[in-house]
C-alpha cells in the first residue's frame, strides 16, 4: 500500500500536525518509503498466531481503591503556558 | 594527583570509603571535565553544577559517617528523558520548552537514594527517535572516538548519544539511558562502552517520558561490565506506580561477575549474518565465540527464522505507540504553545513547530496505521509478528540455550551528516537490525565492546539472555571483557 499527498493531508489533520503542500509532498515519498519497508511482512504466515498484548506474562496489578495522592493543582497546572486560579487556559471552544 | 574523571565507579567507591578524596572533590572534577569539553562534544543540555555538589557534600557528610549506598559520591549524567524534579527535562524536544516536571522519575530516585550524585541532562535523539543522536533539538552529539588520522567527527549512535559520548569521554562516571530498539546498546558499541537493556519490567518506567511504552526499558551505560552491574542494581525495582513493573526481587549483579561460563550454551542464530555486513564484523563475531568457547562454553547454531521481520513490524508498532503517547504534548499542560485562529489550529501549529522531523515523520506513520480500515493490516499483523518473534527465543532457550551471542551493530560509527542516511529514513533504521528484536522480545540484551576495527573505531558484541537472567548477561559479558580488554579513545580535546 502507498498513500498520496491527499491521503498524508489528512493523516496530518488526524495527528493534528499543521502541514503546507511542500511537507506534505516530501511526508507523502517518506511515508511511501517506510510503508514500502514494512511491506515484507506480507511474506509471514500469521493465521492462528495471537496477537500479543504484553511481552512478559503478568496479570495487571491493581492497586486497592483508596485516596493517596492529590491536592496538588498548583504542581499539576505549574508547567502550563497560560493558567488562570489552577485552570487551564485554551482559545474559546464555545461561541 | 591522578585524574578522578579515570576511575571506574567501582574504583571511586572504594576511594572515597578509604577517605583518598572527598565526593565533592570527585564531582568537581567531573564538572571541570565538563566545562572544558561540553562544547566540542554536546553531550549535556543542561548542567546542574550546584545541585551536584549540594549532593556530593551529603555524601561527603555520609561516608564521615561511615554510611552510604552503593553509589555514595558517585556523580551520574542522566538522559533528558528522565523527569527529574525541578530540572531540565524536555525529551531533547522544541515542544517542551522549559518543562521541569515537580516530580522524580522512580528510577532516578533509586539513584539518589543510594547516594549518587546528578552533574545534569543528556543530550538524545528527540523523544528517543534516532540511531545517531543527530533528531535533537539541541543539535547532534560528537562521539569521542576518531578513526586514525581523520578529524572527521562521528556520531555517538542514539538514542542515548549524550550518555555514550558522556560515558566515553569521561564527563561523568556512568549514565541512565533509554532503549526502545537499541537506543543503549547501538550508543555503547558505538563508543566501546557497555550498557545493557534489561528484561520489560525490571526498571520502573514511571515518571520517564514515554516513546513505545511496550518496548521502552531504561538501563545504564558504563565504562566497564562492573560499573554497568552496579548501575543495573540500583536502577532496577519493584514500583508499584508502573503497572508493567515486575514484581520479583533485584539480584545482586555484580556477584555474577567471575563465575566460570564452563558448560553453558551459546546460540549463535544464522539469520543474524547480513547481507553487506563488513567482514570486521564477522571476524569479531567469530573472536566472541573462539573467547567463549575457550572459556570452557558450548557453542551451538540456533535459528531465528522471524528475526529479518522484526525490524519491519517495530516500524509500525513502535511509531503506533508514539501517536499515542505524543497526543499529549498539545500546548496546553507544558512546554510550548504556538498561537492559532482557534484551539484546532493552536494545537496544529505548535505541533507543527514544536516537533522535529524524524518525530512527525513517525507520529504521521503511527497515526497512518492505526486509522480507520488499516488497523487489522498493519498493526494487528506486526502484533502477531512479534509473537512469532518471542517463540523464536522461547524454543531455543527450551532447547537449553543459555545466551545467544550477536554482533551489536552492522557497523561502527559513521559520520556525522552521513549523507546516504539523511536520503533515506529506512537505511538509519537498519541500524537497529541486531537489537530491535530484542524489545519486540522483552529480553535482556547487553552490548560489550569486543575490538577495534582497521580505522581504530570501537566495535561491540550483544548477548541476549532469557526474561530476567541479566546474571547470565553479565557473568558472560565479563568473559568477554576480560578476553577483549577495555577500550578508550585517546584524548585530542
Amino acid at each position: 500500500m502507498s498513500v498520496d499527498t491527499a491521503t498524508v493531508k489528512r493523516v496530518a489533520r488526524l495527528a493534528r500536525i499543521a502541514v503546507d503542500d511542500e511537507d506534505a509532498e516530501r511526508m507523502t515519498g517518506e511515508l511511501n518509503a517506510i510503508l514500502g519497508f514494512v511491506e515484507q511482512l506480507d511474506e509471514v504466515d500469521v493465521s492462528g498466531v495471537e496477537p500479543m498484548t504484553s511481552v512478559i506474562p503478568m496479570e495487571m496489578k491493581k492497586r486497592a481503591d483508596a485516596v493517596t495522592d492529590g491536592g496538588k493543582a498548583a504542581d499539576v497546572v505549574a508547567n502550563a503556558p497560560a493558567t488562570e486560579e489552577n485552570f487551564f487556559l485554551v482559545p474559546k471552544v464555545v461561541e | 594527583m591522578t585524574d578522578l574523571t579515570r576511575l571506574t565507579i567501582a574504583q571511586a567507591r572504594k576511594a572515597l570509603a578509604a577517605k583518598e578524596f572527598s565526593a565533592v572533590e570527585l564531582t568537581d572534577a567531573y564538572l571541570g571535565a565538563i566545562a572544558a569539553a561540553n562544547d566540542t562534544f554536546n553531550a549535556y543540555v543542561k548542567v546542574t553544577p550546584d545541585k551536584a555538589r549540594d549532593m556530593a557534600k551529603a555524601s561527603d557528610a555520609r561516608l564521615a559517617k561511615g554510611e552510604g549506598g552503593s553509589l555514595e559520591g558517585i556523580p551520574l549524567g542522566i538522559k533528558d528523558l528522565f523527569g527529574t524534579e525541578g530540572v531540565h527535562t524536555q525529551a531533547a524536544s522544541h515542544i517542551l520548552d522549559g518543562f521541569e516536571p515537580r516530580y522524580e522519575s522512580t528510577v532516578t530516585a533509586n539513584l539518589w537514594a543510594e547516594g549518587a550524585v546528578m552533574l545534569g541532562k543528556l543530550n538524545m535523539d528527540e523523544f528517543a527517535m534516532g540511531s545517531s543522536n543527530e533528531t535533537s533539538y539541541y543539535g547532534p552529539v560528537v562521539n569521542p572516538w576518531r578513526a586514525k588520522g581523520d578529524d572527521k567527527q562521528l556520531v555517538p549512535g542514539g538514542s542515548s548519544g549524550g550518555s555514550a559520548s558522556a560515558v566515553s569521554a569521561w564527563l561523568c562516571a556512568a549514565a541512565t539511558a533509554t532503549d526502545t530498539g537499541g537506543s543503549i546498546r547501538q550508543p555503547a558499541a558505538f563508543t566501546g562502552t557497555v550498557g545493557i537493556k534489561p528484561t520489560y519490567g525490571r526498571c520502573s518506567r514511571w515518571g520517564i517520558v514515554a516513546f513505545a511504552s511496550s518496548l521502552d526499558q531504561a538501563g545504564p551505560i558504563a565504562r566497564d561490565v562492573r560499573d554497568c552491574a552496579i548501575m543495573m542494581k540500583a536502577m532496577a525495582s519493584v514500583d508499584e506506580k508502573d503497572t508493567t513493573s515486575v514484581d520479583r526481587p533485584v539480584p545482586d549483579y555484580e556477584a555474577a561477575l567471575g563465575q566460570s561460563v564452563r558448560g553453558m550454551k551459546i546460540g549463535i542464530p544464522k539469520e543474524y549474518r547480513v547481507e553487506g555486513m563488513p567482514d570486521e564484523i564477522e571476524a569479531l563475531w567469530q573472536q566472541g565465540i573462539a573467547w567463549l568457547k575457550d572459556a570452557g562454553a558450548e557453542i551451538v547454531d540456533i535459528t531465528l527464522p522471524h528475526t529479518k521481520y522484526a525490524l519491519p513490524a517495530y516500524y509500525i508498532v513502535a511509531p503506533a505507540e508514539a501517536s499515542s503517547n505524543l497526543a499529549r504534548y498539545d500546548g496546553v499542560r507544558y512546554g510550548l504553545r504556538v498561537p492559532g485562529k482557534d484551539i484546532t489550529d493552536m494545537y496544529e501549529q505548535t505541533r507543527a513547530a514544536g516537533f522535529g522531523r524524524e518525530v512527525k515523520r513517525r507520529i504521521m506513520i503511527g497515526t497512518y496505521v492505526l486509522s480507520a480500515g488499516y488497523y487489522d493490516a498493519y498493526y494487528l499483523k506486526a502484533q502477531k509478528v512479534r509473537t512469532l518473534i518471542k517463540r523464536d527465543f522461547e524454543q531455543v532457550f527450551h532447547a537449553g540455550v543459555d545466551a545467544i551471542l550477536t554482533p551489536a551493530t552492522p557497523s561502527a560509527a559513521f559520520g556525522i551528516a552521513d549523507q546516504e542516511m539523511a536520503a533515506d529514513p529506512v537505511k538509519m533504521y537498519l541500524n537497529d537490525i541486531f537489537t530491535v528484536t530484542v524489545n519486540m522480545a522483552g529480553l535482556p540484551g547487553i552490548a560489550v565492546p569486543a575490538g577495534l576495527d582497521s580505522k581504530g573505531l570501537p566495535l561491540g558484541l550483544q548477548l541476549i539472555g532469557k526474561p530476567f537472567d541479566e546474571e547470565t548477561l553479565f557473568r558472560t559479558a565479563h568473559v568477554i571483557e576480560q578476553a577483549a580488554g577495555r577500550f578508550s579513545p585517546e584524548k585530542w580535546w
